[in-house]
């Protein structure tokens, strides 16, 4: 994690003249955030870490054994619990990163008005915007590296491959917080935040997380295929099943791009809000 | 022979338009270092824009500004990193405590660890909030909310701070309080910008003011100097019942240097308050009350815009 922090760092400050953005002290935000989380409630968090570890358990394990194998969008026939499991990982990076970047940045911007107080210091936005989604990177990451370690119990990483679902899941959980505090930043109602529930949901349960894509009509597919939950799903599992192939550089694609799409949107929208 | 120091900040025709409307409309200052500037005005005049640009979080539409010798348009980070700033509604970090407010607030400066905490827990004497270190910020009283905001801006140990309103919605012995802290500042050296509709807060703490009206400059001296030049010595507050007020103005024609006619009472401006009374009782004219006291930069106010400071 300290790894990809940095390299970012270092990316960033090499599109200077961007002095005005970024003071290269994002991990002051970090610091912040983590020692706030410890006023927060546990209890949410850790509902938020056992939700995917329940719907393991339910369905892959309970459902698992009436469905017996699924065969793979590459034609392998592999046992339902490990079909699921992989899909359930990156809804667990998905899940713990929206939370943070969603409502609990709907709230200090509104609300706390923290983003004013951070950045009357030398903070510049994009230091803001970096510490808040790297804190809520890493919740999604604890959250995803715990369900490896149950999927590890259970048996169901069936390749070596699965080494690189770790900075996978890091992909996706960074990819999921940068757009999702770029999308909530222009968010100004309660209404429009709970589009976000409304969207998350349908698309957890059709991201071909519990059965393959080709069960849909074409267009339907295409319409998944568009969402980002999809690619997630996809490319941690060909590397949990070990069922690599080099289209799946499409996927860490689509997450670069959210990525870098949240950092702008989150920078300008801070800049425009609070240095206006 | 003194040099004069190189001011801090310098206003030029600053002008800060939101679409159409000129919230500040071409305003021109200096401040000394070491010196303690107020902006006074009543709401809406201004003052909140003018710190909002001084201190580096809003872009200015046109004139110009130079903070420590730096732009802000450019600058802005490094600016802010030398200044402390209090802004009007406190914006503390309700999830910390109280002393992890202090240093947060310094790690976002880039400040390392072992210095802020050294300073927080000096601040936290300065502030008298020790016994507070570990409360959390909502369980404060506002008066020590403020308080602990005024010790937050200083963690960095700002060359400039800029408060906004430090006191207004506190009680007088908070407000007194504030004062004595903020009148250690000066003392020390700091240099203060604060803006206030209070007049005894401005007389109390500024070395220097400007009357600010409709994103205007409307006067500028030291609260002395403006009270010589746009009022009397003294004042007479008459009061004849607020039906007969307006009709008593009529006969008081000679009365004074000058005379304000309020909804609710006449003031007659004059050197000698008893007697421009004793004049007044002469005429046959008799107030239900009357009261003589000194000048006040709320008479410079009214004199200068024709209303009063607070409505
Ligand atoms: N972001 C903004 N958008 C539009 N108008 C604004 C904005 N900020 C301030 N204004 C307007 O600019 C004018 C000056 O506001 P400002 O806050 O500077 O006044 P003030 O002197 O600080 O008043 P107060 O004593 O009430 O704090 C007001 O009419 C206000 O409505
Ligand atoms: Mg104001």
């Amino acid at each position: 994690m300290i790894s990809t922090d940095s390299r970012l760092v270092a990316s960033v400050s090499r599109l200077r003249p961007m002095r005005s953005l970024y003071a290269g002290n994002a991990t002051s935000v970090m610091q912040r955030g983590w020692l706030a989380t410890r006023s927060s409630n546990w209890l949410v968090i850790l509902s938020g870490f056992f939700e995917p570890i329940f719907y393991l358990l339910s369905l892959g394990i309970g459902l698992g054994s009436l469905v017996g194998a699924v065969t793979t969008s590459t034609g392998h026939a592999i046992p339902y619990a490990a079909f699921i499991a992989p899909a359930l990982l990156a809804t667990a990076a998905m899940n713990g990163a929206v939370y943070d970047s969603t409502w609990n940045v709907f709230f200090k911007m509104h609300f706390a008005k923290l983003y004013q107080g951070m950045l009357s210091t030398s903070l510049g936005p994009l230091d803001v915007a970096l510490g808040e989604i790297l804190l809520a990177l890493l919740r999604g990451a604890l959250y995803a590296v715990g369900f490896m370690i149950v999927m590890q119990a259970l048996g169901l990483t069936l390749s070596w491959w699965a080494l690189l679902a770790l900075p996978a899941v890091l992909l996706i959980a960074f990819g999921f917080a940068s757009f999702g505090m770029g999308i909530t930043s222009y968010m100004k109602t309660f209404q429009q935040m709970d589009w976000i529930n409304f969207i998350m949901l349908p698309m957890f349960l059709l991201s071909a997380t519990f059965y393959p894509i080709t069960v849909y009509p074409e267009w339907i597919r295409w319409f998944i295929q568009a969402m980002p939950l999809w690619h997630g799903v996809e490319l941690v599992r060909g590397l949990t099943t070990g069922d690599v192939n080099i289209a799946m550089l499409w996927h860490v694609l689509y997450y670069l791009v959210m990525i870098v799409l949240g950092l702008i949107l989150t920078t300008r929208r801070l800049r425009a809000l609070f240095l206006d | 022979m003194a040099t004069v120091p190189a001011p801090v900040i310098t206003a030029t025709n600053l002008v800060k338009k939101y679409k159409d409307f000129a919230a500040v409309d071409g305003i021109s200052f200096e401040v000394a270092p070491g010196e303690s500037f107020g902006l006074l005005g009543p709401n809406g005049a201004g003052k909140s824009t003018t710190m909002r640009m001084v201190g580096a979080v809003s872009t200015r539409t046109s004139g110009d500004l130079s903070v420590l010798d730096l732009d802000p348009n450019q600058f802005g980070p490094e600016i802010r990193s030398q200044l402390g700033v209090v802004p009007q509604s406190d914006n503390l970090d309700a999830e910390l405590r109280v002393r992890d407010n202090l240093i947060v607030y310094g790690r976002y400066f880039g400040l390392p660890i072992g210095r802020v905490k050294a300073r927080a827990d000096e601040l936290l004497a300065f502030a008298q909030l020790e016994d507070k270190a570990k409360s959390k910020v909502d369980d404060l009283s506002g008066g020590m909310k403020r308080r602990l905001t005024i010790a937050r801006a200083l963690i960095n140990d700002p060359r400039i701070l800029l408060l906004d309103e430090p006191t207004t919605g506190l009680d007088p012995q908070a407000r007194h309080i504030l004062w004595d802290r903020l009148f250690r500042l000066k003392e020390q050296g700091t240099t203060l910008v604060l803006t206030t509709h209070y007049m005894d807060e401005a007389e109390q703490l500024c070395d220097r003011l400007v009357v600010v009206d409709k994103g205007t400059i409307m006067a500028e001296g030291s609260p002395a100097a403006l009270i010589r030049e746009y009022s009397s010595r003294e004042v007479l507050e008459v009061r004849f019942g607020s039906e007969k007020n307006a009709e008593v103005a009529g006969r008081l024609e000679g009365i004074g240097e000058r005379v304000e006619v309020l909804p609710d009472r006449i003031l007659v401006y004059s050197d000698n308050g008893e007697a421009e009374l004793v004049r007044i009782t002469e005429r046959g004219l008799h107030p239900i009350t009357s009261l003589v006291r000194r000048s006040s930069l709320e008479d410079v106010f009214l004199r200068l815009t024709g209303r009063s400071l607070i409505e």
